[in-house]
């Protein structure tokens, strides 16, 4: 779960992270923590929608503001998400004003769907729409306004409350399962942690901030780094094999893989592509693309180990 | 249950009212930091009592109601009509999780709540914040409270969304308490005084390792149970006084919390002592676990079995027997109804609102209509101000309507012969089918549950469902072989088609069977009344008016099974080389002509 976080935090075109899993097992304590990690960005001033500076473009102020990471509640209404008029405004002085949605302030950042399979139809089609051209168009009240949307769109839910409409599941670049960890000593790890967090939040995050800010300056050097990994066709052949084997359909998969196996190599400092980058990022790239096939009674995970051992050996 | 000799100290005999007692006092020590509790019981004399004594306890601090139905302008907050419309401006309105800050939220059957209600809920508990998107409205609000989740279910899997649950620590069962059993309470609320300025109390490594190792024997799945577990144990403390967890405070709150989660007995001691030190510390550095197990060997040990113990006498009688009737299958059938109730909350979603007028019957979207009068006010004000009116000017013109596409959702029964007359193949076929609804229900927005029968009885395998994960593990242990017991089938059927019919879904049933009956409707063999009785519930399902199909599984087509399908008014369809595909498109046809 951590790992592919970093991994669509250093190359957002991977297309964000799904989370699925059991209930207590921190999915949105691990996203909400993200926000720390990130270094801020460099901005235009008074621009509603965190807009990066032009390059060449003269007399614009920019300044350092963090990375947005928007939460999208349960209960959000169109209206605040895709935004509409301003009826503070209107209602005011007759000016007819359009207030941002939540589309726009996540724009260059996250947006975060917590219980992502409990969300209303109709917002699901909105973010289908806005996610794919990365542009928010508003069209409601007489207001017509587009204004641009790109971000990484971070989904949490469980399983057990009813399915993710497939649409929005492939949109997820990677999806990620966590589960409840099953041994002693982690479990005990995992209560006292957050146990002594509980008790005195501020004494927590100084303990553990030079350790956040040591996964910050990776993050960082992974992304100066991801320009000059190269893709060498060698691995650009073995992921075709490797969704040639799995059936994959269109090519969204084969685009997920190499970027991700290539953020992976950008954070762990290497020169290029290796197979081990690849494996360790197909199942989370690639198994909620496959095909259901409701007689095979093993797990799609199960499924992409086994084309990984057929495509590169054990 | 107690070996002699195990625990050092006594843990006291704990009744269900000093439970309820000592519950009480928790979540008016410090109800937030614990969740709150699920209280299962019905309304009457023993959950007043509880209740007036929790709000005793409080000094009398109101406690704020959450009734079933709420809709989430009232229960998150949004756009304050009448201040609005009177002061000209947007005024935001909080909602009742805002008001609930620093009190309880007494949800009112909370086993009828959706699962999105479920959710709204369990993110105000874990943020500590409603987030409110809503009609223009963006705000945070700090928000912490106590939530008593009151559960009038009465089936076994009628019960709360397990997301809320799982984030209440405490769970009361009051369902066999009678008003006589009511003791005097032992805390009053200047007690309680005394103990919170001790909540602080602290607790060892060694009792949260003890916590956890007996959560898992006791097969609890969720870390966040251990973690309230913990937190329970300091508040028990400061309640007995003590600046630090005492073992028997983390005895009480094994009791409290870990007990009325159990899903399996823990298993022996010895044999627990051989599985523990299992996993090798290296890979977690923070917590070595066999060192300091072999280092303090013998007090640990005792702590581990005393809170082992207490846990083990606080489980209630019932739930074992249930435990070891259903193996596990509990689990299953609580996920199935979790995707259940998450629809049954749906009334045909919002498509958007249109201009027009409210005869009819039709639904104002009042912050719509807010928006499209907004823009002329100044005019109309103007204008106004001539005829002597002053306030906000929503004219005719203005009003929108809310566009709701309410669509009748289908819930596919399956009703499958498991017995040995049909083959066993038939059954993995029928099992393969349900799989393959599933997989395509979120875009037909079905739900599909599965009945088995054979030997002397039909059993509800699936609850309607959604849920592929649900389905897969009801699924995965289904037994065939015995009997063909079709009349107590079909009235199974019929009965669970109603209860769907009843929550606002279209029922359709598909029975898969060779229609070849020989266990009457009282349990008999003998293949004539079998087949009387079978005929008369067929008969029974039309008079219901349910659509229904009837796959006939055997090599060939049978006369009986014809005669069936006749009698309940369904499609026949001898199917001999069926496959889980083949049955899924049939199915799929046969519906898409019903509708």
């Amino acid at each position: 779960m951590k790992r592919a976080l970093l991994l669509a935090a250093i190359d957002p075109t991977i297309g964000g992270v799904l989370i699925f899993g059991d209930r207590g097992t921190g999915k949105s304590t691990a996203v909400r923590a993200l926000a720390a990690l990130l270094p801020p960005m460099r901005a235009v001033v008074g621009d509603p929608y965190n807009g990066a500076p032009q390059a060449g473009a003269r007399g614009q102020k920019t300044h350092l503001v963090p990375v947005p990471v928007v939460d999208l509640p349960l209960g959000a209404t169109e209206d605040r998400v895709v935004g509409a008029l301003d009826l503070e405004k209107a209602l005011a002085s007759g000016e007819k004003a359009f207030q941002p949605g939540l589309l726009a302030r996540a724009h260059r950042g996250f947006l975060y769907i917590d219980e992502a399979n409990l969300l209303e139809d109709h917002l699901v089609d909105v973010l289908l729409d806005v996610a794919a051209s990365g542009e928010n168009v508003v069209e409601r009240e007489g207001l017509s306004i587009r204004h641009p949307a790109r971000f990484v769109l971070v989904g949490s839910g469980n399983p057990e409350e009813g399915e993710l409409r497939p649409q929005l599941l492939d949109r997820f670049g990677l999806s990620v399962e966590v589960a409840t960890p099953a041994d002693l000593p982690t479990r005990i790890a995992v209560v006292k942690r957050r146990d002594a967090y509980d008790r005195d939040p501020r004494g927590f995050c100084a303990q553990w901030q030079a350790a956040d800010q040591a996964i910050g300056r990776r993050l960082i050097a992974g992304r100066k780094r991801l320009a000059q990994i190269e893709t060498s066709d060698a691995a650009l052949t073995r992921v075709a094999e490797l969704c040639l084997h799995l059936g994959t359909d269109g090519l969204r998969g084969e685009l997920t893989l190499m970027r991700a196996a290539r953020a992976l190599a950008a954070l762990e400092g290497a020169q290029e592509i290796l197979d081990s980058h690849i494996r360790t990022v197909a199942p989370m790239a690639l198994r909620h693309r496959l095909r259901r096939n409701p007689l095979d009674e093993a797990g799609s995970t199960v499924r992409v180990e086994r084309a990984l051992a057929e495509v590169f050996g054990p | 249950m107690t070996a002699p000799g195990a625990s050092a100290t006594e843990v006291p005999a704990l009744t269900p009212w000093r439970i309820a007692d000592i519950a009480a006092a928790l979540l008016a020590l410090d109800g937030a930091s614990i969740g709150g509790v699920s209280l299962r019981a019905p309304a009457g004399p023993a959950r007043e009592a509880w209740l007036a004594h929790l709000s005793a306890l409080r000094g009398g601090a109101p406690c704020l109601r959450m009734p079933a139905g709420i809709g989430d302008a009232r229960l998150l907050g949004g756009l304050d009509l009448t201040a609005t419309l009177a002061m000209g401006r947007p005024v935001a309105e909080r909602g009742l999780l805002a008001e609930a800050d620093g009190g309880v939220l007494i949800v009112a059957m909370a086993e009828r709540a959706g699962a999105a209600t479920a959710a709204k809920l369990c993110s105000v508990l874990d943020a500590g914040a409603v987030t409110v998107e809503r009609d223009g409205i963006a705000l945070t609000i700090p928000s912490r409270f106590a939530i008593v989740a009151l559960d009038e279910g009465i089936a076994a899997d009628e019960r709360p969304a397990a997301a809320l649950t799982d984030r209440l620590a405490l769970r009361l069962d009051l369902t066999a308490l009678s008003h006589r059993e009511i003791e005097p309470p032992v805390f009053d609320a200047e007690s309680l005084a005394a103990a919170r300025a001790r909540v602080a109390a602290t607790i060892d490594d060694e009792t949260i390792a003890c916590l956890c190792t007996a959560a898992l024997a006791l097969g609890i799945g969720s870390t966040r149970t251990a973690l309230q577990a913990v937190k329970v144990a300091r508040l028990v403390a400061a309640l007995a006084g003590r600046e630090a967890v005492a073992p028997e405070d983390a005895a009480l709150a094994a009791a409290l919390v870990l007990a009325p989660r159990a899903t399996q007995l823990p298993a022996p001691s010895e044999e627990a002592e051989a599985q523990e030190p299992g996993p090798e510390p290296d890979s977690q550095p923070q917590s070595p676990p066999s060192e300091s197990d072999e280092q303090a060997a013998a007090p640990p040990r005792d702590l581990d079995e005393m809170v082992l113990d207490a846990a083990k006498a606080a489980i209630p009688a019932g739930l074992l027997a249930q435990l070891l009737a259903a193996g596990g299958r509990t689990r299953a059938r609580a996920a199935g109804r979790a995707g259940q109730l998450q629809k049954a909350a749906r009334r045909g979603r919002v498509v958007g609102s249109k201009a027009g007028d409210l005869r009819g019957g039709a639904r104002l979207d009042v912050v719509e209509t807010l928006r499209s009068a907004a823009p002329w006010q100044r005019l109309r004000r103007s204008e106004a101000a001539m005829a002597g009116r002053n306030g906000l000017i929503v004219r005719r013109e203005d009003f929108r309507i809310a566009r709701y596409k309410q669509r009748s959702e289908t819930a596919t029964l399956f009703v499958v012969d498991a017995s040995g007359s049909s083959a066993l193949q038939r059954l993995a076929e029928a099992k393969g089918a349900v799989r393959l609804l599933l997989a395509e229900c979120y875009v037909r927005r079905d739900e599909v549950a599965l009945i088995a029968f054979r030997k002397a009885q039909a059993e509800i395998v699936l609850s309607p469902t959604r849920s592929l994960v649900a389905a897969e593990r009801a699924l995965a242990g289904l037994p065939g072989g015995g009997a063909t017991p079709l009349a107590t089938a079909i009235e199974a059927a019929c009965a669970l088609a109603d209860a769907v019919r009843r929550k606002g879904r279209t029922p359709a049933l598909v029975f898969m069977t060779d229609g070849r009956a020989n266990i009457d409707r009282a349990g008999r063999q003998g293949r004539a009344q079998a087949q009387t009785d079978a005929l008369a519930a067929a008969r029974g399902l039309r008079g219901e008016g349910f659509n229904a199909i009837l796959i006939d599984t055997s090599p060939q087509p049978q006369p009986q099974a014809a005669d069936i399908a006749a009698a309940m008014g369904g499609l026949y369809l001898p199917l001999p080389q069926a496959d889980a595909a083949g049955v899924g498109r049939a199915v799929g046809l046969a519906l898409a002509a019903g509708r």
